[in-house]
C-alpha cells in the first residue's frame, strides 16, 4: 500500500519535473527562434543602415581607418550634391514618364484582352490562349536580340517609344486578369446586355471595380519594372535625354577605385531607393500579393 | 451566342495585344532561330545587302570561344552555390516566422525589404561595404578597409581585397554569393511562408498528441507538405541564376570584373548582350539558344529529381 503511494508520489514528481523541463525547453526554443530571426533581420537591414549613415558622412570621416557607426557631422549637403551630380531630377522625370505611359497603355490592352478571353466567344479562343501561355516559357533574352534589331530598323533608337512599346503586352497579366474576370458571374454581363449597356460601360462600371486589387498589383509591378529596368534601356536609349534612373545612377558613378566621393554616391543610391520603399510601405499588401502570384521581379 | 458580331468584337478587343505580340514576341522567336543558323549574321551587314550562309558556325564559334566557357563557369558556380544556401536559409526563416506571434508582421516586412530595391543601386552599397579605399598593395595599408574587412579584423582575421585591384576570382565570387543570396531571400521567404500558412493545423495537433519531437515534425510533416513550394522556389532560383547579370553590374560596374581584370565575372547573359551590341547578332542568338537549352535541361532535370520527392 505504502509502496504504491510512494510510487505515485514519485511519478507525480516525475511528471512535474518533466513538464517544467518541457516548459524550459519551450522557452529556450522560443528564445532561440527570436534570436535567429533578429540576427537575420539585422543582416538584412545592415546594408540599408550602412547606405544611410555613409550618405551622411563627410568624405574625410568616410575615409577614416576606423569606421564610425554614426556620422559625427551630418552632411545633408551630400544629398543636394548627389541630386545635381547624377542629374537625378531629369532621370526621375524620364523614368516617371516611361513608367506612367507604359502602365496606362498596358492596363488598357490587358483589360481589353482579358475581357475578350473571359467573356466573349470566338473561334480558336482556347488555341490562341494556349499559344499565348506557351510564349511565357521562353526566356526574355531570345526576344531581346530581335527586338533590338526591330527597334533599330524602325528608327526608334534613343526614343521613349523604344522603352515603352516592346513591353506593353504581358501574357502573364492577361492571364491573371482573365482568371479574375471569370470569377464574376456571367449573368451580370447578360443582364447588362439585355439592358442595352455597352461593353465598355459594363467593363468600366462592373468588371474593373471588381478586379481592382489585381489592377493595382499590375500597376505597382509595372512601375517597379520601369524603376528597376537596366538592360533594355542600356541597349536602346542610353543617351542623356532618355536615360532611365538605374542607368543614370550606374553611369554617374563608374569610378570604383581611387578618389570617388562615396558619401555622395550613397546619397544618390538612397534617393533612388526611397520612392520604392515609400510605395512598399503604403501598398505592402498589394505588392506582396502580386509578387507571390506572379513570381517575377518588376 | 457565337454570332459574327461577337467574333468581330472579340478580335477588335484583342487586336492591340495580338499586333504587339506578333511583332515583339512571335517574330523574335523565328528570327532569333534564323539568325542563329546564319553564319556570322550581323544586322548592319544585312541592311547593307550582305547575305549569309546557312550553317552552325555561330554555335561552334560560341563554344570554341574561351571566354564563353568562362561565362558558363561563372554562371554555373553562382547558380550551384546560391540556390541551396538561399533556399535553406529561406526555409529556416519561414519556419521560424511561422512559429511566432508577436513581431511576426514586422519581421515579415523587414525580410521582404530587399525585394523592393533596385539591384544595381543596392549592389553599389554592397560594393562600398567590401571596397578598400586608398589601398597600397605593397605595404598593405589602406585608408578604409571597408566595413566587412573591419568586422573580419575585429574577430582577429586579416582583411583581404574583395573587389579591388589584385582581388582573386574566389573573393569576387564570394561577394557575389553574399549579394545574390541577400537578394534572393525575400521572394523565397514569401512563397514558403505562404505555403506554411496553408498547411492544415490538424497535422501538427496530431503530432503534438503523439509527442513527436520538433525536428521530426519538420522533416516528416512540414517539409513534405511544403515540397511543391520548395520545388517552385528551387526551379525559379535556378532559372534566375542562369540569367544572372545585373547584380554583377551593380557591384562591379559594366566592366564585369575588378579594375585589373575586366570581364572576369561576365555571365552567359552578359556574353549575349556583348555580342548583340557589337552587331554580331548571329553569335548572340546562338548564345541565347544555348542558354535556353541549358535552362530547359536543368529545369527538366530538377523536375525529375523533385518529382520523386514532392508530395502533392
Amino acid at each position: 500500500m505504502s509502496n504504491t503511494k510512494t510510487m505515485n508520489v514519485m511519478q507525480e514528481r516525475d511528471v512535474r519535473t518533466r513538464t517544467i523541463g518541457q516548459k524550459i525547453f519551450k522557452v529556450l526554443g522560443k528564445t532561440g527562434t527570436y534570436i535567429f530571426l533578429l540576427v537575420m533581420a539585422l543582416i538584412i537591414l545592415f546594408p540599408f543602415y550602412w547606405m544611410i549613415i555613409s550618405s551622411l558622412k563627410t568624405l574625410a570621416e568616410y575615409r577614416q581607418a576606423v569606421p564610425t557607426f554614426w556620422p559625427r557631422q551630418i552632411m545633408w549637403g551630400n544629398y543636394a550634391e548627389a541630386f545635381t551630380k547624377a542629374n537625378l531630377g531629369d532621370l526621375f522625370m524620364n523614368t516617371l514618364y516611361v513608367g506612367l505611359v507604359s502602365t496606362v497603355l498596358s492596363l488598357v490592352i490587358t483589360v481589353l484582352s482579358a475581357f475578350a478571353f473571359a467573356r466573349l466567344e470566338f473561334k480558336g479562343k482556347e488555341t490562341l490562349f494556349g499559344a499565348l501561355l506557351a510564349t511565357m516559357m521562353i526566356p526574355g533574352e531570345l526576344f531581346t536580340i530581335t527586338n533590338y534589331i526591330t527597334v533599330n530598323n524602325l528608327g526608334w533608337m534613343h526614343t521613349f517609344t523604344a522603352l515603352i512599346v516592346p513591353f506593353l503586352v504581358s501574357v502573364f497579366y492577361i492571364y491573371l486578369l482573365r482568371q479574375n474576370f471569370m470569377q464574376i458571374p456571367n449573368e451580370l454581363y447578360l443582364a447588362a446586355k439585355v439592358d442595352g449597356t455597352s461593353d465598355i460601360k459594363y467593363l468600366w462600371k462592373v468588371m474593373i471595380p471588381l478586379a481592382l486589387p489585381t489592377l493595382i498589383s499590375i500597376t505597382i509591378l509595372k512601375m517597379m519594372g520601369a524603376w528597376n529596368s537596366y538592360i533594355w534601356p542600356k541597349l536602346v536609349a542610353n543617351d542623356a535625354a532618355h536615360q532611365m534612373i538605374t542607368n543614370g545612377l550606374r553611369n554617374a558613378f563608374t569610378d570604383t577605385t581611387g578618389q570617388a566621393n562615396y558619401p555622395v554616391q550613397m546619397a544618390a543610391v538612397a534617393i533612388v531607393s526611397a520612392p520604392l520603399f515609400l510605395v512598399f510601405l503604403c501598398l505592402r499588401k498589394y505588392i506582396m500579393q502580386g509578387v507571390s502570384r506572379s513570381g517575377i521581379k518588376g | 451566342m457565337v454570332d459574327s458580331k461577337h467574333q468581330w468584337k472579340a478580335w477588335l478587343y484583342l487586336s492591340p495585344a495580338i499586333i504587339l505580340l506578333l511583332v515583339f514576341t512571335v517574330w523574335p522567336i523565328f528570327n532569333t532561330l534564323r539568325m542563329a543558323f546564319l553564319n556570322g549574321y550581323g544586322n548592319m551587314a544585312a541592311m547593307g545587302g550582305a547575305t549569309f550562309q546557312f550553317g552552325i558556325e555561330n554555335f561552334l564559334k560560341v563554344i570554341e570561344y574561351d571566354k564563353f566557357l568562362d561565362c558558363l563557369k561563372t554562371t554555373a558556380i553562382l547558380c550551384v552555390a546560391t540556390v541551396p544556401i538561399s533556399t535553406t536559409l529561406a526555409l529556416l526563416i519561414a519556419v521560424a516566422l511561422n512559429s511566432i506571434k508577436p513581431l511576426q508582421k514586422t519581421l515579415q516586412t523587414i525580410f521582404f525589404l530587399p525585394y523592393v530595391t533596385n539591384s544595381i543601386a543596392i549592389g553599389m552599397v554592397f560594393a562600398t561595404m567590401f571596397n578598400i579605399v586608398g589601398y597600397n598593395p605593397v605595404e598593405k595599408v589602406a585608408d578604409t578597409w571597408g566595413i566587412i574587412n573591419n568586422v573580419i579584423q575585429f574577430f582577429g582575421g586579416e582583411g583581404i581585397s574583395w573587389i579591388n585591384q589584385g582581388s582573386t576570382y574566389t573573393a569576387n565570387i564570394a561577394v557575389m554569393i553574399v549579394y545574390i543570396v541577400w537578394n534572393a531571400l525575400p521572394f523565397k521567404i514569401l512563397i514558403l511562408l505562404g505555403g506554411l500558412q496553408s498547411i492544415n493545423k490538424q497535422y501538427y495537433d496530431a503530432a503534438k498528441v503523439d509527442g513527436t519531437p520538433k525536428a521530426r515534425v519538420l522533416t516528416r510533416i512540414t517539409i513534405p507538405l511544403l515540397s511543391p513550394m520548395l520545388a517552385y522556389v528551387i526551379i525559379t532560383g535556378f532559372i534566375g541564376g542562369f540569367k544572372e547579370y545585373s547584380s554583377i553590374v551593380g557591384i562591379f560596374g559594366e566592366k564585369m570584373g575588378p579594375p585589373d581584370d575586366a570581364g572576369r565575372l561576365n555571365t552567359m547573359v552578359g556574353f549575349v548582350y556583348d555580342a548583340l551590341e557589337k552587331d554580331r547578332q548571329g553569335l548572340a542568338s546562338a548564345g541565347a539558344l544555348i542558354l535556353f537549352v541549358i535552362i530547359l535541361v536543368v529545369t527538366l532535370f530538377n523536375n525529375k529529381v523533385i518529382k520523386k520527392h514532392v508530395h502533392y
